[in-house]
């Protein structure tokens, strides 16, 4: 048995619950996860080799054999192309000498795209070794790469710094905040522990009832109604509650998260805490995507802070019983991560697979116990919910979307970054304010969200209108919409399907091979008929959101850019299925050594 | 009225499909009367010698020949249907997607249990007159427009049976789930 193996069991109490953190460690110790300590976990953990190895296979950030000392993750969002991924990409290959998905001949280097990594406001970006380096430049690639291979540490790369906590000891990164507006409730004066000082005056229920009135609505996307949702979970039958809060953050093109974590994590915490009282749940989960390792030594130490001045641990803010304390889960690279039921599988240590409901996270959650899974910037907003009162509160946004929310633009624009607006808000306005002109689209919330055109920029951003977990993508008119954007978010759900549910596993493939045909110019008019159609199903015949909104880059380009479409089609014929014989006989020619004859 | 003109042909299929239909038994007797055959593995015509009503096509596209015969289909046939499982999605023989072209030929040609030794020369078919292989078995819709599917390995002799009679006289076509169920 091999002890660093043992030891990281141990650290975690043979709790099969934990796999995750256990194969976390492993893989940051030893850069990959071998069948020696597969074996060694599932003797340990008492569970089956296969329970091991579907976990580890599930996530993008786990190997199962070595792949390189210097590990470098190239994000291949779309904005990550759109400020010049492909130049960096092939620097990268051209100095290291292999191509992406590969380790040099030396296994000193290993190469990787990954999806969306939080930093669409500074990219083309990567994570080298858990660190992050931004705003990359076929130049800035040489140097990285000469110093991987002079054996530098990866934190002695850069000596500049980003702004505010960024440049905190325990943090030292590169990355900007890029905070561009001030709201009145999240980057607005905060006083730590004010508010646990007031809650604790107050009885649970009149906690939940400020929550209630201040109408504030989960901040994840799907806008389900906090203080509701709270208390579901206390009536909820169980022996034990949890809150979870959700930082996973996979949705291409947000970063709100990341900023809140550097900038406001007492905040956050203080938030958790208040919902824990609220909730009488004595465990906080904050479940953190793999990206932002590099916030952990940060977030450790404030919680340990926090603990030593009462607003953690056991009677907090005096009061008596009042017990409460949180632990961070990492996730280790998985989008679906982010959809509750998936987030609560992963942090018990399991594939992220999407559980079918009824039962509600509210019902049977985490442990099959009530569990409240909210969203980082909602447990932000519920700290001066309380503090100032659900009044001051409705006062903010519109009339189903009260209080303020904080967008993450990116892509075409002169001042990305994260935007604290209240409800409300034109798009016309918001694109305005970030500097974005000659625009062919916005992609509003992400891939999972809706892409519009200039006949909707007078639309407001709410939940009455355009509800959104706030990710804005400027594209602007010199991208080509189809191939660049469309296609691209088509890849990113197929990489990310869970596999579970047929249409999501399969149709995202034939619906972008179909768009693919079409890109080929290829496509009638029948293609585009049948997108609708299948597009629609993807809806009713999936179990999660992820499923549920795969087909929405192409269904709302279709909706609103119905032209760039329509130019590629060829209308005179009926059909064309694009089968190419010369193309499909060339491999087989090749292999026995004749010329095709066709 | 004249009789509607049937076609059929095996293309990557095992014949099985062919052998449903011969199962419809003395149905066949019917069949002659209702329909004429035009090219067709059943009265051995090669080649198209007139327009066609209906063509029923068993197997999918695995090499270059079975793309020529499926395109002269579609030529000379008003209706065409794809009938069994490898014609539909391509069947067994699509087991050897996503195994590329050169490992699959190795294997029948140099490395199988069966030639191992027996091809010193180590030499791979590439005579003119042999079909090119394609990249991939293809299901005949990805290759032509294809009117009607008939599932099923084979599909059963009352689905063919069934299927061809009411394009035939324009009935509503009856589907019991016994002749569309699999097990
Ligand atoms: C595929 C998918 C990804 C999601 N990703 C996130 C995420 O990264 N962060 C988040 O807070 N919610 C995410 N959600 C929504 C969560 O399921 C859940 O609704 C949310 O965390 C609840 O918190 P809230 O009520 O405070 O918004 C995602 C949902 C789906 C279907
Ligand atoms: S919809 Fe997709 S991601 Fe969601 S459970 Fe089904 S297969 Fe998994
Ligand atoms: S569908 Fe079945 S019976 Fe028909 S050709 Fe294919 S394998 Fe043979």
């Amino acid at each position: 048995m091999s002890t660093y193996v043992k030891n990281i069991i141990d650290k975690y109490n043979n709790d099969e619950t934990r796999l995750m953190d256990i194969l976390i460690d492993i893989q940051s110790e030893i850069g990959y996860i071998p069948n020696e300590a597969v074996e060694q976990i599932s003797q340990s953990l008492n569970i089956s080799i296969v329970d091991v190895e579907q976990t580890l296979t599930f996530y993008h950030f786990f190997s199962q054999k070595p792949i390189g000392d210097y590990v470098v993750y190239l994000n291949n969002s779309v904005v990550a192309n759109m400020m010049g991924r492909s130049e960096v990409a092939k620097t990268f290959e051209e100095e290291v000498g292999c191509g992406f998905n590969n380790v040099s001949d030396d296994g000193k280097i290993g190469l990787y795209s990954t999806a969306c990594i939080g930093m669409s406001d500074q990219e083309p970006a990567a994570i080298i070794n858990g660190c992050v380096f931004t705003k990359l430049s076929p130049a800035r690639v040489k140097d990285i790469v000469a110093d991987m291979r002079a054996g530098k540490n990866v934190k002695e790369m850069f000596n500049e710094y980003g702004d505010g906590q960024n440049n905190s000891e325990l943090i030292k990164s590169m990355v900007f905040n890029n905070i561009r507006k001030r709201g009145e409730v999240l980057f607005s004066d905060y006083e730590n522990g004010a508010a646990l000082k007031k809650v604790v005056t107050m009885t649970q229920d009149e906690v939940i009832e400020e929550v209630k009135t201040s109408y504030i609505r989960g901040r994840g996307g799907a806008g389900f109604p906090t203080g509701l949702k709270w208390d579901f979970c206390r009536k909820s039958e169980g022996e034990i509650r949890y809150l979870i809060c959700n930082a996973d953050e996979g949705e291409p093109g947000t970063f709100k998260e990341r900023v809140i974590l550097t900038e406001l994590p007492k905040m956050l915490f203080e938030g958790m805490a208040i919902a824990g009282y609220a909730l009488d749940a004595k465990n906080g989960v904050l479940y953190l995507r793999s990206e932002y390792t590099y916030l952990k030594d940060y977030l450790e130490n404030i919680i340990q802070e926090l603990r030593e001045t009462n607003q953690l641990g056991e009677n907090i803010a005096g009061k008596q019983g009042f017990d409460f304390d949180i632990r961070i889960q990492f996730g280790a690279g998985a989008y679906v991560c982010g959809e509750e039921s998936a987030l609560i599988e992963s942090a018990e240590g399991k594939r992220g697979e999407p559980r079918n409901r009824p039962p509600f996270p509210v019902q049977k959650g985490y442990m099959q116990q009530p569990t409240v899974v909210n969203n980082a910037e909602t447990l932000c907003s519920v700290v001066k919910i309380l503090l100032k009162g659900a009044d001051w509160y409705t006062m903010m946004g519109t009339r189903e979307s009260s209080g303020t929310k904080l967008i993450s633009v990116s892509g075409d624009c002169r001042y990305p970054g994260v935007y604290e607006i209240e409800w409300g808000l034109r798009i016309r306005d918001m694109l305005e304010m970030v500097g974005a002109e000659d625009i062919q689209a916005v992609q509003v919330g992400g891939p999972s969200g809706t892409c519009i055109g200039e006949r909707s920029f007078k639309r407001t951003i709410c939940y009455e209108d355009f509800p959104t977990g706030g990710s804005m993508m400027i594209i602007d008119n010199k991208r080509n919409l189809l191939k660049d954007v469309v296609k691209h978010f088509m890849d990113f759900f197929i990489e990310e399907s869970c596999g579970s549910c047929v249409p999501c596993r399969a149709l995202t493939v034939i619906l972008k091979n179909k768009l693919q045909k079409i890109l080929d110019g290829n496509g009638v008019m029948n293609d585009l008929t049948e997108l609708k159609k299948w597009c629609n199903m993807m809806k009713q015949a999936n179990r999660c959101g992820l499923g549920q909104t795969a087909a929405n880059p192409i269904l709302t380009t279709l909706e609103n850019f119905p032209e760039e479409y329509e130019k590629l089609i060829n209308k005179d014929i009926d059909f064309n299925s694009g089968f190419d014989l010369s193309a499909a006989v060339g491999e087989s020619c090749e292999a026995v050594g004749r010329t095709p004859n066709l | 009225m004249s009789k509607p003109i049937v076609a059929t042909t095996s293309l990557a299929g095992c014949f099985g499909c062919h052998m449903s239909l011969l199962d419809i038994d003395e149905r066949i007797l019917k069949l002659i009367e209702l329909v004429e055959f035009n090219k067709s593995p059943i009265d051995d015509i090669k080649k198209f010698t007139k327009q066609c009503d209906i063509g029923l096509i068993e197997g999918g596209c695995c090499n270059s020949e079975n793309v020529h015969v499926l395109k002269d289909f579609r030529k000379h046939c008003k209706i065409l249907i794809s009938f069994g499982e490898c014609a539909l999605m391509g069947g067994l023989p699509a087991l050897r997607n996503g195994i590329p072209i050169k490992e699959c030929l190795d294997e029948a040609y140099l490395n199988g249990p069966t030639v191992v030794n027996s091809n010193p020369d180590k030499i791979l078919p590439n005579d003119d007159e042999i079909p090119m292989m394609l990249d991939k078995v293809y299901p005949c819709h990805e290759i032509v427009k294809i009117d009607y599917y008939l599932p099923g390995c084979p599909p059963r002799a009352d689905l063919i049976w069934e299927a061809l009679v009411a394009l035939i006289t324009g009935n509503e076509l009856k589907l019991p789930y016994e002749v569309v169920k699999f097990d």
